[in-house]
């Protein structure tokens, strides 16, 4: 019997056979097994996030392509279940923060089989219809090819308006490209229609996807396991720097529709049916059930304003805060005992300061845990805002 | 662990964080004085605190210069005994809020010009969110938390930014945000949250019957409420306002660098400098940080 068999293991057997536990200990000078201060090493990886992102212009109506390679290399089962599956899940909830995130935004999807690009899903914005493509029956076979999905995806992306910042996401799991043509050239007209591509290998590093991504101002990275590539999936949610040259700033004209009654009931155009509630167009009195969304009789774009404020904290970001150091902290009187925004102790027991920081504008003091949580979720920081 | 029998939080256990208006400006003119406030309000905290032995209770003030946490029933020094007349609860809350009025007061730096004397209610809406990313951090069982606003003082429209930011943080984390609105008209910010949050706004119309209210609408865990009939939102008002006027439109431009709005056709953006029609240059001037953002 094939001892490779997984399922010919228990289920202790597989926790050494899967994770490696042992990789994960630590030892100190002396070689003697140190616990690992997960949260300090948290703090620390995402400090080093918050100096990569600095106060740059972004581009926040984007139009991102997702390119789903689903050659035979995409059944491979070095991801579990497959990276087919894998590569599935995480795109499903990196739309979701995408749209999140991004609500003026659109997304289209894009298979790569046999050779041959094809569209799952237009351009759109709502991300339902996306999802419900995904947990469509995808099939793997055949060989992928760079150069048709470039192709198709310079198409679809010329045709957007010139606002718009166009970008690709490629999920790469193929080790090779089967191209009818020179990819050099396709690379030079993404970068002529200012397409910005990004690649996750999900296999090893490629130079091909790499030149791709050099030429046209992407990121390149290679995925190691399921979380790094959950990781690196959801960093492309938050707008990339704006290249300024890249869209021309215009001034949209859009509509901000009020929410009907529950009972003024009229056909709506997503669903054609008779409903009540619902939001009414501004221009051409149609009815649409949901926001944002694009009313089908005038074209208006139709946002709340909820949706355009949701963008609002990528141009009035606030500012990092500064570590306390140890030697400063030394001074007791000046440390305060409890973090400003959650009240948790700062002191560990034996009343030695654990580690915290300040916030440079209001000089309040917090904890490392409110200290990621106010820069990745809330946006506001708590003591500046508590003040006149 | 070994399977339990019950888990140690059931679904109907609640943590309450009451976000609590203490604007002098705001009680000063109003109908319903502040003392007789806080008393409703003592009451319906002591209800939800027998309601179930495990549930727990933060209250923050919100004044019109700070904010600060003034009780929370699961630290170890709001167990002392309350005398004969008053409860634990009250005594700590009322020395606690005494003391929060003296040095809110003593913060003040001016008047308020205008009519419009807001309360900060970005800064302890903030405050609780962390609280509750605190609790959430505790482990896998722990109460379902829930923000409830006590509040009556206007909306300031400097603080838009800021508490949309705030509500959409409590949307992902799932945290429902209801509001008691006691002043004289709507508050829109508040009317918004409730919304986006999945939370209840009510406008009691009888400042008499507070503790009524309260305690037949808030009182409830969020798994109870599922059973019940709670006030539905009407007429939450979605629009946005120009930047240029202030002015409620339904219909406006948008800039595609920064999203300002505006109402009529500009060649210019006046927040981010970008020109339009042309490709924005390297220097675009970085967004105006102090803009006064439109409220609805």
């Amino acid at each position: 019997e094939d001892e490779d068999d997984v399922d010919g293991l228990e289920a202790w057997e597989r926790a050494y056979a899967d994770e490696r536990s042992w990789e994960s200990l630590q030892e100190d000078e002396s070689g003697l097994l140190r616990s690992i201060d997960n949260k300090a090493l948290y703090h620390a990886q995402y400090r080093r996030r918050l100096r990569a992102a600095s106060r740059i212009q972004k581009g926040l109506i984007r139009y991102l392509c997702i390119v789903i390679d689903l050659s035979r290399a995409a059944s491979e089962t070095d991801f579990r279940p497959s990276r087919m599956a894998v590569v599935a899940k995480n795109v499903e909830a990196f739309i979701r923060e995408f749209f999140d995130q991004n609500p003026l935004s659109q997304i289209g999807l894009v298979t790569i089989k046999d050779g041959v690009a094809n569209c799952l899903t237009d351009l759109g914005g709502s991300p339902e219809s996306h999802i419900k493509a995904l947990m469509g029956k995808l099939e793997c076979s055949g060989d992928s090819s760079l150069q048709n999905a470039l192709d198709l995806v310079c198409g679809y992306l010329e045709q957007i308006p010139s606002y718009g910042h166009r970008e690709v996401l490629i999920l790469n799991s193929a080790l090779s490209t089967c191209d009818p043509g020179d990819i050099m050239e396709t690379i030079q007209k993404c970068k002529k229609s200012k397409v910005r591509c990004s690649v996750i290998g999900l296999s090893a590093e490629i130079f091909i996807c790499k030149h791709i991504c050099q030429e046209t101002g992407g990121l390149y990275s290679v995925a190691v396991d399921e979380s790094h590539f959950k990781e690196l999936i959801l960093e492309h949610a938050p707008p990339p720097p704006a290249i300024a040259e890249f869209a021309i700033a215009n001034l949209i004209k859009m509509g901000f529709p009020q929410r009907a009654a529950e009972n003024v009931i009229s056909i709506c155009l997503c669903h054609k049916e008779a409903r009540g509630g619902g939001y009414t167009c501004p221009r051409c009195k149609a009815r649409v059930c949901e926001l944002p969304t694009e009313c089908r009789i005038c074209g208006l774009t139709l946002v709340s304003s909820p949706h355009l404020a949701r963008s609002y904290h990528h141009l009035f970001p606030i500012a990092p805060f500064d570590e306390v150091t140890p030697v400063l902290s030394s001074s007791q009187h000046k440390l305060p005992k409890s973090c400003f925004g959650c009240q948790q102790s700062l002191l560990n027991p034996g009343n030695r300061p654990s580690l915290s920081v300040e916030c440079p504008r209001c000089k309040q003091f917090f904890c490392i845990d409110c200290d990621i949580y106010i820069h990745e979720s809330l946006h506001n920081c708590p003591g500046c805002e508590s003040f006149r | 662990m070994a399977s339990a029998p019950s888990k140690l939080y059931a679904d109907d256990v609640s943590l309450l964080v009451v976000l609590l208006d203490a604007n002098p400006f705001f009680w000063s003119a109003s109908s319903l004085p502040f003392s007789k406030f806080i008393s409703h309000v003592i009451s319906f905290l002591n209800s939800v605190l027998l309601l179930n032995q495990l549930n727990q209770i933060v209250v923050i003030a919100t004044g019109h210069n700070c904010c600060d946490y003034v009780y929370d029933s699961s630290s170890p020094a709001s167990r002392s005994a309350g005398t004969g007349k008053l409860s634990a609860l009250s005594v700590d809350l009322l020395e606690k809020l005494e003391e929060f009025v003296g040095r809110d007061e003593k913060l003040l730096k001016k008047e308020p010009e205008g009519s419009i004397a807001s309360s900060l209610l970005s800064g302890s809406l903030s405050m609780a969110l962390c609280y509750i990313q605190r609790v959430f951090r505790s482990g896998p069982r722990h109460p379902h938390p829930r923000i409830l606003c006590l509040h009556g003082s206007q909306d300031g429209p400097e603080q838009y930014v800021a508490i949309m930011n705030a509500i959409f943080s409590a949307q992902r984390s799932m945290v429902p945000i209801d509001s008691c609105f006691i002043g004289a008209q709507n508050s829109a910010f508040l009317q918004q949250a409730s919304y986006i949050t999945g939370g209840v706004y009510l406008k009691p119309q009888l400042l008499e019957g507070t503790f009524q209210y309260l305690s037949t609408v808030f009182g409830t865990d969020l798994h109870s409420r599922g059973f019940l009939q709670l006030p539905k939102s009407v007429g939450v008002d979605f629009r946005a306002s120009c930047f240029c006027h202030k002015k409620t439109i339904d219909m406006g431009y948008i800039c595609s660098v920064c999203l300002s709005i505006f109402c009529k056709h500009h060649k210019k953006c006046s927040t981010c400098g970008s020109v339009f029609g042309q490709p924005h240059s390297e220097a675009a001037s970085e967004p105006n940080k102090k803009r006064k953002a439109g409220d609805t």
